[in-house]
């Protein structure tokens, strides 16, 4: 008994022992019951939304290249800014660019921009003619086409610095050029260059004038040599996956498009250096405006000329064929809408009065009567308040850039419409909330990135600075020359083909007429005529 | 029931009501910091870069180091993830909770330290509330710092019978 009764108190002990040690452990089990309801709720949420929209999830293969089996000579013509982006994405860099990015990656690790020009392809080819009218700019060139610090194997020798570019299309061991020069150069050196047997990379705008882009487009079909036009969009992945869910009909008829342009600095309207070493010795002036309509004798104004020639139509179109044909490009990249039937344009110098005669804020009116769409675009250069661009259908919006905080690499949010009829019995169950996005793509988004001007941002964001390939960052400047060189391998069209070319080409000489003139352009495809 | 007192530590004594408080808050803060883990190991997104990259004040270029270097990155996001779950799973149920509190305040005062409310520090990401010096991370690292003195896993939570077989 008295065994009996001290075990008593001892098990009951040990039950309240065990039950207290025990007694957080039903709050654990509230806890699953509840992660296990969020986690079927996310699913659900994800299976009603995803499967309909994206139905191949995967990034783009990287394209093995045909870069080993034709070794390939390029020349430049145009060793500016532009130029030599281009020419570092086949591969070559001066010394003064390898040195200083890789000081910069030194000191912020977060600049990516000597480690993924290190990890490129080699593109196996060699740059041996530079021709450039500014000897500074030609002696880069020619730095450059030196320089060991490069992807894959080390240089051959010096280019050869041509002063005129017909004495480097003359050059039988040149297969093809890049064409970086202001854009009233472009078709003449585009039509010479293929009428001399070479390929040509050109830089957009194409043309200039509506006439020169017949004259290139008649040309370059004759002659059946590859163009390229440098719209690097067409190798951002981000503008495939568009594509692909805009193909899917997922954002229903598309009857208004908004492509905006933001920028809110000198040296995004143009007003670049002028550089110290600028004079009548190490210019030819001359040769420079050759083509122009209006001609200047050398002098200060000359020189503001020279190096900021965008501002003037004499020489581009400023904002149509600078940053319009890049939007209209992505865009056609995405719905393929070709050149409108009608367009019509306005806008004015309301912030730059600095004696330029193309306008810094412009508007394009595109109308495709034939798709029941309109394409809007509008730009300042005094306003850094990013609008994005939209593509506006009945059951959804897909919004680009802009406040859609997608990330810095040319992302897209797709939300769906309060009152889309694709989407309404899900609009009504709760699935799907209009307030949110239904897809959001945000490439690179575990991957960070030091884009730290402005304008470096602007481009950013537009997907023209970078791309991902199988999550890697790369340069899409360097996929377009690597595309350009695998068709002229391969005896396939580029991207940007002559064809896509045309269709900038007309569109912006369009949008450009309209501004001059007034009034409303229409596009006669029968008889390619502007009325 | 208030009358009952209870022995946290050699020196400590406190009434139900007393204890039952801070078991409470115990089990609060372990739902919180397990709940932060997890949502982290179930989202493939996640990263810790975008906090780092956005820290100021004395941290912010180790911050900026971490993020700038892939190896440390990734395991910045392990520490996270799992270092958030296990503590959390810990202060819930009272197993090694003395050793899980030090390590959720070392946590959360890191938090606050990478980004501390002070004047003139601004953020890209608007805060949820309004703070100043203050917030709760400052005020739950505190309340894990007071939960580390005063122990209560030995007396409810699975430390009991572990703390009775080491007796044993």
């Amino acid at each position: 008994m008295s065994e009996n009764s001290n075990q008593t108190p001892s098990a009951d002990q040990n039950r309240r022992n065990f039950l207290k040690a025990l007694a957080t452990v039903p709050v654990l089990g509230l806890f699953l019951v509840n992660l296990w309801q969020k986690l079927r709720r996310d699913e659900l949420k994800r299976k009603n939304i995803l499967t309909d929209l994206i139905q191949e999830k995967k990034a783009p293969a990287v394209i093995s290249g045909l870069s080993d089996s034709k070794h390939l000579n390029l020349g430049v013509i145009g060793y500016g800014g532009r130029g030599s982006h281009l020419v570092r994405g086949a591969g070559f860099a001066t010394k003064g660019w390898t040195d200083d990015a890789y000081m910069r990656t030194k000191k912020n690790n977060l600049d990516k921009a000597f480690p993924t020009f290190m990890s490129q392809e080699d593109l196996n080819c060699s740059l041996v003619g530079v021709c450039d009218l500014f000897d500074v700019n030609a002696e880069l060139g020619l730095d450059a086409s030196q320089n060991d610090v490069r992807p894959g194997r080390k240089s051959n020798s010096s280019a050869t610095r041509y002063r005129h570019y017909s004495d480097l299309l003359a050059q039988d061991d040149i297969d093809g050029v890049i064409i970086a020069t202001p854009d009233h150069w472009h078709s003449r050196i585009t039509i010479d260059a293929a009428k001399a047997g070479k390929h040509v990379y050109c830089e957009k705008g194409l043309t200039r004038t509506f006439q020169e882009a017949l004259d290139v487009y008649d040309t370059i079909k004759e002659t059946g040599m590859i163009l390229q036009l440098g719209h690097q969009n067409r190798q951002v992945e981000a503008n495939d996956k568009a594509k692909r869910i805009i193909d899917q009909g997922l954002l229903g008829p598309i009857n208004l498009v908004e492509l905006t342009t933001n920028r809110n600095s000198p040296w995004g309207a143009w007003v670049w250096n002028i550089h110290k070493d600028g004079n009548n010795k190490t210019i030819d002036w001359d040769l420079f405006q050759e083509p122009s309509p209006n001609k200047i004798p050398f002098g200060e104004e000359a020189l503001k000329r020279f190096f900021r020639w965008r501002c003037w139509y004499d020489y581009g179109t400023g904002l149509s064929g600078d940053l319009f044909s890049h939007d209209y490009d992505a865009l056609n990249q995405i719905l393929g809408m070709g050149i409108p039937k009608y367009a019509s344009s306005s806008g004015g110098i309301y912030y730059y009065k600095d004696g330029r005669d193309v306008p810094d804020v412009w508007h394009v009116t595109l109308e495709y009567p034939d798709r029941d769409m309109t394409v809007l675009y509008s730009a300042t250069l005094s306003s850094n308040n990013s609008r994005g661009n939209r593509i506006m259908g009945h059951d959804a919006t897909m919004m680009m850039g802009g406040q859609s905080n997608v990330g810095s690499v040319g992302g897209f949010i797709v939300t769906a419409d309060s009152e889309s009829t694709q989407y309404r019995e899900r609009l009504k169950n709760g699935v799907i909330n209009s307030k949110y996005p239904i897809f959001s793509y945000s490439p690179g988004s575990k991957q960070i990135d030091g884009v730290t001007s402005a304008t470096s941002q602007y481009f950013a964001n537009k997907g023209l600075l970078y791309t991902y390939r199988e999550g890697k960052r790369v340069d899409p400047t360097h996929l377009h020359i690597k595309d350009w060189l695998d068709a002229i391998r391969s005896g396939t069209q580029p991207k940007c083909n002559i064809d896509i070319a045309f269709q900038e080409a007309v569109t912006c000489a369009m949008a450009t007429e309209s501004y001059l003139t007034g009034r409303r352009v229409e596009w006669d495809p029968v008889k390619r005529r502007l009325i | 029931m208030a009358g009952q007192t209870h022995k946290l530590t050699s020196s400590i004594i406190v009434n139900n009501p007393q204890l039952y408080g801070l078991v409470t808050l115990r089990v609060l803060i372990g739902w919180h910091i397990l709940y932060e883990g997890v949502s982290k190991l179930i989202n493939p997104y996640w990263s810790s870069a975008a906090y780092l990259l956005d820290s100021k004040w004395i941290f912010s270029d180790l911050a900026k180091t971490i993020v700038s270097n892939p190896t440390l990155l990734t395991i910045s996001d392990y520490v996270n993830m799992w270092g958030l779950t296990l503590v959390g799973l810990c202060l819930l149920l009272g197993v090694f909770s003395r050793q899980a509190a030090l390590a959720g305040m070392v946590f959360i005062l890191l938090y606050y330290l990478f980004a501390p409310p002070f004047l003139g520090l601004e953020y890209s990401k608007p805060g949820e509330g309004s703070y100043i010096i203050v917030n709760k991370n400052l005020i739950e690292a505190c309340a894990l710092f007071v939960l580390y003195y005063f122990p209560t896993s030995h007396l409810i939570g699975l430390d009991r019978i572990l703390s009775k077989s080491e007796t044993n």
